[in-house]
C-alpha cells in the first residue's frame, strides 16, 4: 500500500442515538501508517466514532471512504474487553487465528501459511511462549497482548483500538503504547487508537482528535498543535 | 411374539432419539453456556410445554405447534428482547408463565395428573418414528454446521463485537443457533421431561469446562461425556428392577460426572501450582494486573 495514499476518509460525520446526536459535522484523512489518537470525556462519542469506522454503526449523515484498496475485511480492531471472556476456555493461539476469519470467505479451516502467520504475530509481541496456554489463565496485560495479536492477523491496513491500555498498570501500559508505536512506524499500519492515556499516546501519534462534550465541537490537528490549543488545557492539566 | 417385538421397536427409537438429542444438545450447550444463556433452554422448554399443553387440548398434533412456538421464542430471547426487559428477567418471565398456562389448560382440557407428571418428569414411551427422523435431520444439520463453522462459531461466541466488526454474519448464525436450540429442546422434552431437558445443554459444556482448556477441547468432551451419561442413565433405567425414571437418572449420572470432573481439574489445579514457580520472565515482569 503507498505510503501516503488515505486509507480513510470521513466526510462531515454525524452519528447520533434516537434523538441524541453525539457527533456532528466530523471530517478527517487518514494516510497509510498514520497514527491517529482520539482523546475526548467519557460519552463524546469516542467509541461510536469507532463503530462507523467498522461499519457497525450507520451515520445519520455523511460518508465514511475506505482508500487505498482498504475494505472491510482488512481491518483489526481491539475491541474494549468483554466480561465473558474473563473465563472462556480457549488456547491463546485459537483467539489470535481467529483475527483470520475476514479473510478466509468460505474456506472452513485455516491455512497453514495463516497458521505460521499467527505465530509470527505472537512472536513479535512477544506472546510466542504463551501459545498453548488458556487465555483465562493469562494475566491482563498478556491477554490484551494476544487480543492485539489477533488484530493485527486481521489488520491489512487499519488498526482499531479501543482503550487498550483500560485496565493495565502504567508500566504495561507504557510498554503497550510502545508495541503500537513499533506497529504503525515500521510496518505502515494505519493505527486509530482512542485512549485515556494521553501524555503516552500524544508521543506517538501523527495526528490528535478531540472530541468534546458538544457534539460539533473538535480539535483535529498535529500533537504540537494540540499542546498549544485551548481545548487541550484541562486534558493535559497544565 | 409381536408384543416382544413392539417393545424391541420402542427401546431403539428412544435409544436413537434420546442420544441424537443429547449430541445436538451438548454441542449447542457449550456456545449457549459460554455465551451466558444458560437459561435459555430452561426457558423454552416451559414454552414448549405451555404449547404442547394447548395443542392436546385443542387435538392438534403437538410438534407442528411447538417447535414454530419455541423457535420465535428462542429468537426473541436470543436477541437480547427489548431493551427494557431483558436477558434473565424475561426468560423467567416466559418460562413461569408458560408454565402456568400450559397446567392450566392441561387442568381445563380434563388432563389427568399421570398426564401432567410425564409431560413434567419425561417418558420413554413418547418416541415416535417421526420424532426419529426429525432428530436424524437435527443432528445433521447440527453436526455438519459445527464442523464447516466451527471457527466461526468460536468467534463469535468468543468476542461477538469482533466478529461482527471483521465481517462475520453473527446475527444469522444467533439466528441459526435459536432455531436449532429451539428444535433440540422440542424433539428432547417429551423424553426427558419438561422441567428436566435443560440439563443436557447445560451440565455437558459445565463438565468439560471443568477439566479443558481449548475451545476445541471443551466441544469434543462435551459431546462425548454427554454421549457417554445418556447411555449409562439409559442402561440403568431400562435394566434395573424398579423402573427409574429416565430423565432423572440421565440428570443424575449427569450429576456424578461433573462431580467427578470437578474434583479431577482441581487436583490438576493443585499439582500445578506444586510443580510451577509462579510465572515469570524478563518481558511479563511488568505486565501483570
Amino acid at each position: 500500500m503507498p505510503e501516503n495514499a488515505a486509507v480513510l476518509t470521513c466526510r462531515s460525520l454525524c452519528l447520533g442515538y434516537e434523538n441524541r446526536e453525539v457527533l456532528h459535522g466530523l471530517s478527517f484523512r487518514l494516510r497509510g501508517g498514520e497514527c491517529l489518537c482520539v482523546v475526548g470525556e467519557n460519552g463524546s462519542g469516542k467509541s461510536t466514532l469507532l463503530r462507523a469506522l467498522l461499519g457497525l454503526k450507520k451515520p445519520t449523515h455523511g460518508d465514511v471512504i475506505y482508500g487505498g484498496g482498504l475494505t472491510r475485511k482488512s481491518i483489526g480492531y481491539l475491541p474494549q474487553q468483554s466480561a465473558a471472556q474473563k473465563d472462556f476456555p480457549a488456547k491463546a493461539a485459537e483467539v489470535v487465528r481467529s483475527g483470520f476469519l475476514n479473510a478466509m470467505g468460505a474456506r472452513p479451516w485455516y491455512s497453514k501459511a495463516e497458521k505460521q502467520r499467527a505465530a509470527a504475530v505472537m512472536a513479535q509481541l512477544g506472546v510466542a511462549d504463551l501459545a498453548l496456554r488458556c487465555f483465562r489463565e493469562l494475566s491482563g496485560g498478556q491477554q490484551r497482548r494476544v487480543l492485539l495479536a489477533r488484530a493485527l492477523c486481521a489488520a491489512g491496513g487499519l488498526l482499531l483500538l479501543d482503550e487498550p491500555e483500560a485496565g493495565l498498570d502504567p508500566i504495561a501500559a507504557q510498554e503497550l503504547s510502545r508495541l503500537i508505536g513499533e506497529l504503525h512506524k515500521e510496518q505502515g499500519i494505519a493505527v486509530i487508537h482512542v485512549t485515556h492515556e494521553i501524555h503516552e499516546a500524544l508521543r506517538e501519534a501523527d495526528l490528535v482528535l478531540h472530541l468534546a462534550a458538544q457534539p460539533g465541537e473538535y480539535f483535529l490537528g498535529t500533537p504540537e498543535e494540540y499542546r498549544n490549543s485551548p481545548l487541550s488545557e484541562r486534558f493535559l492539566m497544565k | 411374539m409381536p408384543e416382544q417385538l413392539e417393545i424391541l421397536q420402542y427401546f431403539w427409537k428412544a435409544l436413537v432419539v434420546g442420544l441424537l438429542v443429547t449430541l445436538c444438545a451438548s454441542l449447542l450447550g457449550v456456545t449457549l453456556v459460554l455465551r451466558r444463556f444458560s437459561m435459555i433452554g430452561d426457558g423454552l422448554s416451559h414454552i414448549g410445554f405451555g404449547a404442547l399443553a394447548v395443542a392436546a387440548a385443542f387435538g392438534w398434533a403437538p410438534l407442528p405447534v411447538a417447535i414454530p412456538a419455541v423457535i420465535a421464542a428462542a429468537f426473541l430471547l436470543l436477541r437480547g428482547g427489548g431493551e427494557k426487559l431483558r436477558g434473565d428477567a424475561a426468560v423467567a418471565l416466559l418460562s413461569a408463565g408458560c408454565l402456568a398456562l400450559g397446567v392450566l389448560v392441561l387442568t381445563l382440557s380434563g388432563g389427568s395428573n399421570v398426564d401432567l407428571m410425564s409431560y413434567m418428569f419425561g417418558s420413554l414411551l413418547y418416541a415416535k418414528s417421526a420424532d426419529v427422523l426429525l432428530c436424524l435431520a437435527l443432528s445433521v444439520v447440527v453436526l455438519t454446521g459445527f464442523g464447516l463453522f466451527y471457527h466461526r462459531i468460536f468467534s463469535v461466541t468468543f468476542d461477538e463485537p469482533f466478529a461482527r466488526a471483521t465481517g462475520v454474519r453473527t446475527s444469522a448464525y444467533q439466528l441459526l443457533t435459536a432455531i436449532l436450540t429451539a428444535v433440540t429442546i422440542v424433539l428432547g422434552m417429551r423424553m426427558m421431561g419438561t422441567l428436566l431437558i435443560s440439563s443436557l445443554v447445560i451440565f455437558p459444556a459445565l463438565i468439560a469446562m471443568r477439566v479443558c482448556k481449548s475451545f476445541f477441547g471443551v466441544t469434543l468432551t462435551a459431546a462425548a461425556s454427554a454421549v457417554a451419561c445418556y447411555l449409562i442413565g439409559f442402561a440403568l433405567t431400562c435394566f434395573s428392577p424398579r423402573g427409574l425414571p429416565t430423565g432423572a437418572t440421565i440428570v443424575t449420572v449427569n450429576l456424578c460426572a461433573f462431580g467427578l470432573f470437578a474434583c479431577i481439574g482441581w487436583a490438576r489445579s493443585r499439582r500445578k501450582a506444586h510443580c510451577d514457580p509462579p510465572h515469570s520472565g524478563a518481558v511479563e515482569g511488568g505486565f501483570k494486573t
